[in-house]
């Protein structure tokens, strides 16, 4: 029996889990045309590879990763280019981003596919793992090939696989598990390889017994099933119930012998490296306010509303949630693409999510830092952020959050303290480019002016020898 | 809207709520030992702090309804009137009350900004200044020399008029806290102070075990941590104990200075304001003991009776110094 580690705090929110696990993953119709942006990655987005009126091949690298921290985009389905654009995407920024609009023409022609040996040369297959789009899929996308450099330095000691998913309503990876542990096994098989981990540990929360089974299983890793508290699927959070290393903001987990990735990645190495298959599809759990909710293999770039559709949409909804109800962001609409990063969409009515309570004063109660899984102190942070006091609220860790909600959760006051620590951090982030910004044009002007007095100085200088030689003469 | 979504938490108002429903034993046993001038007291100071209170809230252009349901006016009322004597006159009560919500609350910013415990604040102002009739508490029933209907009561609080025969001093007595003091200036050895009739009462003793009753109500409800009434209790007793031990002829016994006065009331319900107390763990142990410290040198050496109040002001002052120098180590970087 391995030793479990206990977290600071931690909530636990009603799981709805249920109602989205009755029915095994379902294969959504193809949509009319799939928006598929370009940038699904944390890094330096893709550049496009294709030119409208062009027709592509399931599986065909449309956008090229751009320098070390990027990640290639692939066709999801064989069809025609109609566009490339700015599009509305699901990212909190609200911004819209450079899309391929695909027509599907209904073929499903592929590419040819290698599957490539799973024996080869880890950094040949780093490479491999970059063009195939690979990122991690619990909603963080950061290229994976790069978290599986272990760098010669480190000994990545414990390869930890994240299936707790703790947030409410959220069951992909659930049934991920539950359907395809032979994939996330012999996806596993290959990071481990890669990072020359002595052990593979995969947590999975004790609600979702089915999943443990199945993985249990499949065999090649030690199950274990970690107690259901959010946010027990937190990367740091995870490694601490699972090892007791504590991972201090700012630094890597392979440094202190550990490194973590969500299942859902794990099946994608799989497909990628054993079946050649880039990554051209997610499942996404559709929930909230839909008549039958559920899990759908989703390619990317599907509209989220033809999903929706799917499920069966009820009267009375009031826009949706992209991500779970601690840390989701709004949709700026329905019509935005499924996309590597998207792992439910909660349909949101009234009697779901009622409207937040006017916020109360603090009462310093300090339930808030009892909560606090990063073992923070929320009361003080929002003291410093109202205040606009951010160099205090960095001294008091203020980067450490990670905006999991359990603060806003508890508060009787009602206070929406996760937004203050946004606010707080965006404001920092602003100052700093500010100040970069003016430090560069400092920098500018003091040279201008010395390369002017240079040039004074040269003239004067010049002209003194000229009178000089025309005295000598 | 920005996530989280959702929010499961027991407002201030439920908070509040749960704090004055832990007082009610409390109230009840106040009732039994001294009468139901006691009630008198609270609805008085109920409707005086509840006036203000919105009066306040309306002059500082506040929303009056939501701040007035909070419910934390109405416990400054009963945390007031539970420590001004029985059968106090009126003015007495309004005075500590309207001091305590119209200055110590509401000039500081009201609610969650307030930096002294209200109701401590009315206390110390009333003791201060009006030393006799803060007190001159009733005698509990079992040794008052004569007694008052409830009619002459309230004709005594509202009229300041007794019946003809009957004097004040025959009403009242000196709290044990009060006696211990005095009899020990006049150089009475323990044993013969502790035969006193006063302490042959257990009033003392039931309210103290009916606010212990309250508080770990409030401890079950996780309403208050353990954090501060262990370390104010257990400071006070271990103070206490040692000297009682060293010379048991001039210090009373601990189980005495637990029983005694405010320390009850202060361990569970005064200390325990988040408001005005520090936020963390190590914080509200030190404010907790140097609290307790506090009281048991008043209580020795200083010029009141009891010491809760001035201790708690006192380390009200601290909090910020406490809070800032007791910051918990975060996530990943304890040494």
């Amino acid at each position: 029996m391995r030793q479990l580690y206990h977290f600071n705090g931690g909530v636990h929110p009603p799981q709805h889990k249920d109602q989205s696990t009755i029915d095994p993953i379902r294969i959504p119709p193809l949509p009319e045309k799939l928006i598929i942006p370009l940038h699904q990655h944390i890094g330096s987005s893709a550049k496009a590879l294709v030119q409208p009126g062009e027709r592509v091949l399931k599986g065909q690298m449309i956008g090229q990763p751009e320098g070390h921290v990027s990640s290639a985009i692939h066709a999801p389905t064989s069809g025609k280019i109609l566009s490339v654009g700015m599009e509305p995407v699901p990212h909190p920024s609200g911004l819209d981003a450079l899309c391929v609009i695909l027509e599907p023409d209904g073929l499903e022609e592929w590419i040819e596919r290698v599957p490539l040996d799973p024996e080869m040369d880890p950094g040949t297959m780093r490479t491999k793992l970059k063009d195939a789009g690979v990122v991690g899929l619990g909603g963080a996308v950061f290229p994976s090939f790069i978290k599986l450099n272990p760098g010669s330095k480190n000994k990545v000691r414990t390869l930890i696989l994240n299936g707790a998913e703790c947030e409410p309503y959220i069951t992909c990876d659930d049934l991920l598990m539950r359907e395809r542990a032979f994939e996330i096994a012999e996806g596993a098989k290959l990071m481990q390889r890669l990072l020359g981990a002595e052990e593979v540990v995969l947590g999975i929360e004790d609600n979702k017994p089915l999943a443990i089974e199945a993985m249990k299983s499949a065999g090649g890793m030690e199950v274990v099933a970690v107690p259901t508290v959010y946010p027990g699927g937190g990367a740091k959070q995870l490694i601490k119930v699972l090892t007791g290393v504590e991972v201090p903001a700012g630094e890597r987990s392979t440094d202190l012998g550990v490194q973590c990735f969500n299942v859902a990645t794990a099946a994608s190495v799989y497909r990628a490296i054993r079946l050649g298959e880039p990554v051209l599809s997610r499942i996404v759990t559709i929930t909230g306010n839909v008549a039958q909710p559920g899990n759908y293999e989703a390619l990317i770039g599907t509209p989220v509303d033809h999903l929706i559709r799917q499920a069966g949409a009820l009267p009375g909804s009031s826009g949706a949630i992209m991500g779970g109800p601690m840390m989701g962001i709004d949709l700026p609409s329905t019509h935005v693409p499924v996309v590597k990063a998207m792992n439910c969409v909660i349909v949101k009515s009234e009697a779901l999510f009622p409207k937040a309570l006017d916020p109360m004063p603090c009462i310093r109660c300090a339930r808030c830092a009892e909560s606090c899984p990063a073992e923070l102190q929320p009361q003080e942070l929002y003291w410093f952020a109202k205040a606009k006091n951010f160099g205090k609220a960095q001294e008091y860790a203020l980067f450490d959050c990670i905006e999991c909600g359990c603060c806003s959760y508890v508060c009787p006051s009602h206070i929406p303290l996760v937004q203050y620590y946004r606010y707080a951090k965006s404001e920092i982030w602003a100052q700093e480019r500010e100040k970069k910004a003016s430090d560069l044009a400092r920098l500018r002007h003091e040279f201008r002016v010395e390369r002017m007095e240079r040039d004074k100085r040269e003239k004067a200088e010049r002209l003194a020898q000229k009178s000089a030689q025309a005295k000598e003469l | 809207m920005n996530s989280p979504y959702i929010t499961r938490s027991p407002s201030v108002t439920e908070i509040m709520v749960k704090v004055l429903a832990a007082l009610i034993p409390a109230i009840a046993a106040d009732v039994w030992f001294f009468g139901p001038a006691v009630l008198v007291t609270l609805a008085l100071a109920s409707v005086t702090a509840l006036v203000l209170e919105a009066f306040m809230l309306r002059l500082r252009g506040r929303p009056v309804k939501p701040f007035l349901m909070d419910g934390s006016a109405l416990l400054t009322a009963w945390l007031l009137g539970l420590s001004i004597p029985p059968m106090a006159p009126w003015w007495l009560i309004v005075t500590g009350t309207a001091f305590a919500i119209v200055i110590a609350k509401h000039l500081y910013g009201g609610l969650g900004s307030n930096p002294f415990n209200p109701a401590m604040v009315g206390y110390a102002v009333l003791i201060i200044s009006f030393p006799v009739q803060m007190t001159q508490w009733l005698a509990p029933a079992s040794i008052a020399q004569s007694h008052l209907d409830f009619s002459s009561i309230l004709d005594y609080m509202f009229f300041h008029a007794l019946p003809a025969n009957t004097g004040l001093d025959a009403l009242t007595s000196a709290t044990p806290l009060d006696t211990l003091k005095t009899q020990l200036h006049l150089d009475k050895s323990m044993d013969a102070i502790m035969s006193l009739p006063i302490y042959g009462t257990i009033g003392g003793k039931w309210m103290a075990a009916a606010y212990l009753a309250g508080g770990l109500y409030l401890l079950q409800q996780k309403i208050v941590s353990w954090h501060v009434p262990v370390s104010f209790i257990g400071t006070i007793a271990i103070l206490s104990g040692a000297l009682h031990l060293v010379d048991p002829a001039h210090y009373a016994s601990p189980l005495f200075q637990l029983a005694s006065g405010a320390t009850m009331i202060g361990a569970f319900f005064i200390l325990t304001d988040p408001v005005t107390g520090p936020t963390t763990p190590k914080g509200k142990l030190l404010f907790a003991s140097g609290a307790g410290f506090l009281t048991y040198v008043i209580r020795l050496h200083g010029g009141y009776p009891d010491g809760v109040a001035f201790a708690v002001l006192l380390m009200n002052i601290c909090v910020p110094l406490i809070d800032a120098y007791t910051q918990p180590p975060v996530f990943g970087k304890k040494k």
